[in-house]
């Protein structure tokens, strides 16, 4: 069983470069939907099956594999965009960034003071590579669409770590954490769609109309 | 009950709100509102509910105070809103008027919850609704500011639920059952492991500092305050800012029940001093009045925090300026929206002759002014006075010196900018169209507010004195 979470993780750890890697959009949005479902099969995996489980599988794979991924679609093709063109940092740079961030992830998990029932475990590093890259994507890219995916990541990352103590988290506030999450992208989907009108373009590096004057 | 009513009558509004076709009339709902939820909140006060729900949910002292001032602001805003909506009548109030009373539901949770959890979910609400109410006046100003508070606080909050994991896996790592629930979590802090909760304080810190706009996470603030109409300046200044400050302040609860609690002061004492930096600099030669109270914003979340960080003897006058701080920045941003609608530009510049086109609007604002920069005889100056003597108190020389000496510079900055909007002669309008004048509903409710800070400044009443001694109680560190 502990194999078969290891080797989710890795592709959860693959999929980072993936997403980081690719400069067409809906290749991006496909890969976060992925990651997600995977991250909802977790919590199935480590612990076993009851009720409120099923529901957090189930509520997990609908809004990161479908609802989610089918926002950003609808925003895409109203806003026209499908390619992510040069970054602020190009795909190669990031992805070096991204591997040596995963490499140093392992160091440092290592390191740090966990319980010992999680050590050894591929948890902490997957989470913390896949924070790193969230940040990544979300600092290098202009498109508004590429730096939501950015925030996808970042909180698919958050996720791992949480898978470490289901426990603490009771169901009410897991499904209040996701429907915020769904309800965030809603309102960047439309904030989306206003910068494309108002600006011809979701380019964000056009954004800096507000800054102090000298 | 009456936490059900406290939650629900919100949410009512937004719904029935929703379905009110008429622009003209929706905005009028909102007071009756406003009204329904600080009566409420008043009782609460008198009843002191017992906690419920396993002890999630539970009104303390501490939730209490903040729960009072955004109350009161929020009724004070409603009606401004009534006033000032039916003005802007080519432009649909519907979301506006929805996404207020939401955020006011999920607000009131916040002051609430004693679970962390149930505490983000509600604060990432707050931070959602706020979203299309900055983006009112849709243009590509407003969108920008949009767009950078989503992104920012989107991001922030993300890292505070990452600093809550952090928390429990603490209580994980040292053998206790996990919880996020607040009375286990302060109750078992010494046997925490340290090294986590470092990390939770810190990531917690950076999550609800980015959205009470603690420096240097405050980016977002100037922008976002300037491009919202002044009625939502009022809410995030008082409103959000203090949900946030609430944030931190059960995360401190917990810190301070812990060991070794030195690393956590001086950190709070840092990004405070920090905070009031970035303000004095910004605010010295800042012509845009609205992102001048921006920063204000920024200067009093700093003084909120370097007073926690301190402790002791300034706790009683952090909680104070709690309500201080919120019912003032309600003054002067919703008479900040006036000026704004009259004058057509935010450019402090070309805004002159204010006391005699606008006497009573001019007459609040500068009233605010004296008040935020802690003049007495408002209730700011007593708080700030609380807070300054308390860190002399304690020993901090250095600290109180370098407090004293932002508020001398940010004094004389907000001064250059707002005394000559007051003095000389207004511009002339243009043609026929006579813009905005004093009306009864756009400047009742910030005079409301300012009476209610001089009163505050000369006398307490018994049962918010009684109050803020319980909250100062709860923060006191346990050895």
């Amino acid at each position: 069983m502990n194999s078969l979470i290891d080797q989710l993780l890795v592709l959860v750890m693959l999929l980072n470069f993936l997403g980081l890697g690719t400069s067409r959009m809906h290749i991006a949005i496909r890969t976060v939907a992925f990651q997600g479902v995977i991250l909802g099969l977790l919590p199935g995996l480590t612990h076993t099956l009851t009720l409120h489980l099923g529901l957090i599988t189930g509520g997990i794979i609908f809004a990161k594999g479908l609802f989610i991924p089918w926002l950003l679609f609808r925003a895409m093709r109203r806003v026209e965009i499908r390619e992510e063109v040069e970054p602020f940092l190009s795909h190669t740079a990031t992805l070096l960034l991204s591997a040596l961030a995963t490499a140093l992830a392992f160091v440092f998990a290592a390191k740090l003071p966990l319980a010992p029932q999680h050590q050894g475990l591929l948890f902490v590093p997957a989470a913390i590579a896949t924070i790193i890259t969230g940040f990544l994507v979300l600092t290098t890219r202009k498109k508004a669409i590429t730096q939501v995916i950015g925030y996808l990541i970042l909180e698919n990352g958050i996720f791992i770590f949480g898978l470490l103590l289901s426990e603490a988290m009771p169901v009410m506030v897991e499904a209040g954490v996701l429907l915020d999450l769904i309800v965030g992208i809603f309102v960047m989907g439309i904030i989306i769609n206003q910068i494309s009108r108002e600006f011809s373009s979701i380019d964000t590096s056009r954004l800096t109309a507000l800054k102090e004057e000298q | 009950m009456i936490y059900l009513l406290l939650l629900l009558v919100p949410l009512m509004g937004a719904f029935i709100s929703w379905y009110i076709r008429s622009n003209l009339q929706r905005p009028r709902i909102l007071p009756l509102f406003g009204l329904a939820h600080f009566i409420l909140t008043l009782a609460a006060l008198a009843l002191r509910p017992t906690p419920t729900l396993s002890g999630w949910i539970a009104l303390d002292p501490l939730g209490m105070v903040v729960l009072l001032t955004i109350s009161t602001l929020y009724l004070a805003c409603s009606l401004y809103a009534a006033g000032y909506l039916p003005s802007r009548r080519e432009r649909s109030n519907q979301v506006l008027c929805f996404g207020m009373l939401i955020c006011l539901s999920a607000m009131t949770l916040v002051t609430l919850a004693h679970h962390l959890g149930l505490l983000w979910v509600a604060m990432e609400s707050t931070t959602l609704s706020m979203a299309p109410l900055i983006y009112f006046n849709r243009n590509a100003r407003s969108i920008e500011a949009t767009w950078k508070y989503m992104i920012i606080c989107s991001v922030g909050i993300a890292l505070a639920l990452l600093g809550l994991f952090f928390l429990a896996y603490a209580t994980l790592v040292a053998g206790q059952e996990t919880t996020l629930l607040l009375e286990p979590l302060i109750a078992g802090a010494r046997r925490l492991s340290p090294d986590w909760l470092n990390a939770a304080f810190i990531f917690l810190l950076v999550g609800f500092g980015t959205k009470m706009g603690l420096a240097p996470l405050h980016t977002w603030k100037p922008d976002a305050y300037g491009e919202a109409p002044g009625l939502v300046g009022a809410l995030l200044a008082g409103g959000l800012v203090n949900c946030a400050l609430l944030g931190v302040i059960r995360v401190y609860q917990i810190c301070m029940a812990a060991g070794d609690i030195r690393f956590y002061q001086q950190t709070l004492v840092g990004m405070g001093l920090l905070s009031m930096a970035f303000a004095a600099v910004f605010m010295l030669r800042q012509s845009d009045f609205k992102r001048m109270l921006a920063y204000s914003s920024v200067e009093h979340v700093g003084i909120l925090v370097i007073a926690l960080g301190v402790g002791k003897g300034a706790l009683p006058g952090a909680l104070f300026h709690i309500i201080n701080n919120g019912l003032t920045k309600g003054v002067l941003f919703l008479s900040s929206g006036n000026i704004h609608r009259s004058y057509g530009t935010k450019n402090a510049e070309k805004v002159r002759g204010l006391l005699q086109r606008l006497p009573l609007t001019g007459g609040l604002f500068l009233a605010g002014f004296f008040a935020i920069t802690g003049s007495p005889p408002f209730s700011p100056f007593l708080s700030e006075f609380g807070i300054i003597s308390g860190i002399f108190g304690s020993g901090r020389y250095p600290v109180a010196t370098a407090l004293l000496l932002f508020l001398a510079i940010i004094f004389m900055g907000m001064a250059n900018t707002i005394l000559p909007m007051m003095m000389g002669s207004a511009p002339r309008e243009a043609g026929t169209i006579v813009g905005y004048r004093d009306q009864f509903f756009t400047v009742a409710p910030p005079l409301v507010l300012m009476v209610v800070i001089l009163i505050l400044g000369i006398w307490q009443p018994e049962p918010l004195r009684q109050l803020l001694t319980d909250a100062a109680r709860l923060l006191e560190v346990r050895p």
